[in-house]
């Protein structure tokens, strides 16, 4: 406020914070995932029925309603299907940064991350990425080891290949 | 086979900036400079804290009325596990206090050690904070005069 100690004006403003601690369990499927990405992998789950890859698991396919126990090994790299760039700052980025839904290959469903080491205007639809992880001595059961991806040296995919996804 | 499931500590967390509206300006005003502030509604009665519009009518208010820092309960409950964020850290009796000169009860927290202490009709004083800045923890608790 600019007012002065003596005379301080009338309160038209207040702040009201909110805050919750909470314990957070995300069940069997999701703790495999999470311990994969402990040792540096990043793992799905295919559905016995339609042969879908879900990435991260939830233990079940929401489509066919079967519980899902294959664990399937991913590469890291995929392909960006959608993509946003944002230009006002947030917590830890400085703009324009951009985040994008990436298609894991191997997988069929499509996960949000950053996309780093790239000019926001090289990125397109059908781009090439791959995961950057943190030191191997920093890993932990968390998706932020994974800091970003960026482009790798490859032909664009197809649109056919991720047109679903768009 | 059994395989043991992970489990994380998470906090969620936001700060909202509200603009308070004419009366529960005055109210904070109030607050602020170590009084309690009221408003007039369509039917004469005092409610506090004031309020913008009447609770009946739905009509703007405008009269701000000072009531008294002390008043009587009219119902409480024991609140054994206090949480974060509330006003007191340890066990507090939740009240609704109706103080001199309203005809509405304020809801707020009595600091007093064992539900034994307080009882529907209790006299109770507000403790203000040592520090007031236009906020409802400017009164820091009620305690039984
Ligand atoms: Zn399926």
């Amino acid at each position: 406020m600019s007012e002065t100690a003596e005379a301080p004006g009338p309160v038209t403003i207040v702040e009201t914070p909110i805050h919750l601690d909470y314990k957070f369990t995300p069940g069997v499927a999701q703790s495999r995932f999470l311990r994969a990405l402990e040792r540096g992998e990043i793992t799905g789950q295919r559905c016995p029925k339609c042969q879908k890859v879900y990435v991260p698991p939830r233990g079940a396919c929401s489509m066919c309603g079967v519980a899902t126990d294959e664990e399937v090994k991913l590469s890291g790299k995929g392909t960006i299907t959608t993509f946003c760039v944002t230009q006002i700052p947030s917590p830890g980025l400085v703009p324009p940064y951009v985040t994008a839904w990436i298609r894991l290959d191997g997988s069929d469903i499509t996960s949000m991350f950053l996309i780093q080491e790239c000019d926001p205007a090289e990125v397109r639809l059908g781009m090439r990425v791959e995961a950057v992880w943190v030191e191997e001595s920093e890993l932990v059961p968390d998706l932020g080891n994974i800091k970003y991806f960026r482009p790798i040296d490859e032909p664009d995919a197809e649109y056919e290949t991720y047109k679903d996804y768009v | 086979m059994t395989e043991e499931v992970l489990v994380a500590d998470h906090t969620i967390e936001y700060t909202y900036t509200r603009s308070t509206g004419p009366m529960i300006g005055a109210f904070l005003t109030g607050l602020r400079d170590g009084k309690i502030v009221g408003c007039r509604g369509a039917d004469g009665r005092v409610i506090v804290p004031a309020v913008d519009y009447d609770p009946v009518t739905s009509e703007d208010l405008s009269e701000t009325v000072e009531v008294a820092d002390e008043g009587v309960v009219t119902t409480w409950s024991w609140n054994d596990r206090p949480l974060l964020g509330q006003p007191l850290d340890h066990p507090f009796a939740w009240a609704l206090v109706k103080l001199d000169g309203a005809d509405t009860s304020l809801l707020a927290a009595v600091d007093v050690d064992d539900p034994s202490k307080i009882s529907t009709g209790s006299r109770v004083k507000a403790r203000w904070a040592e520090e007031r800045v236009g906020s409802i923890t400017d009164i820091a608790a009620f305690e039984v005069v």
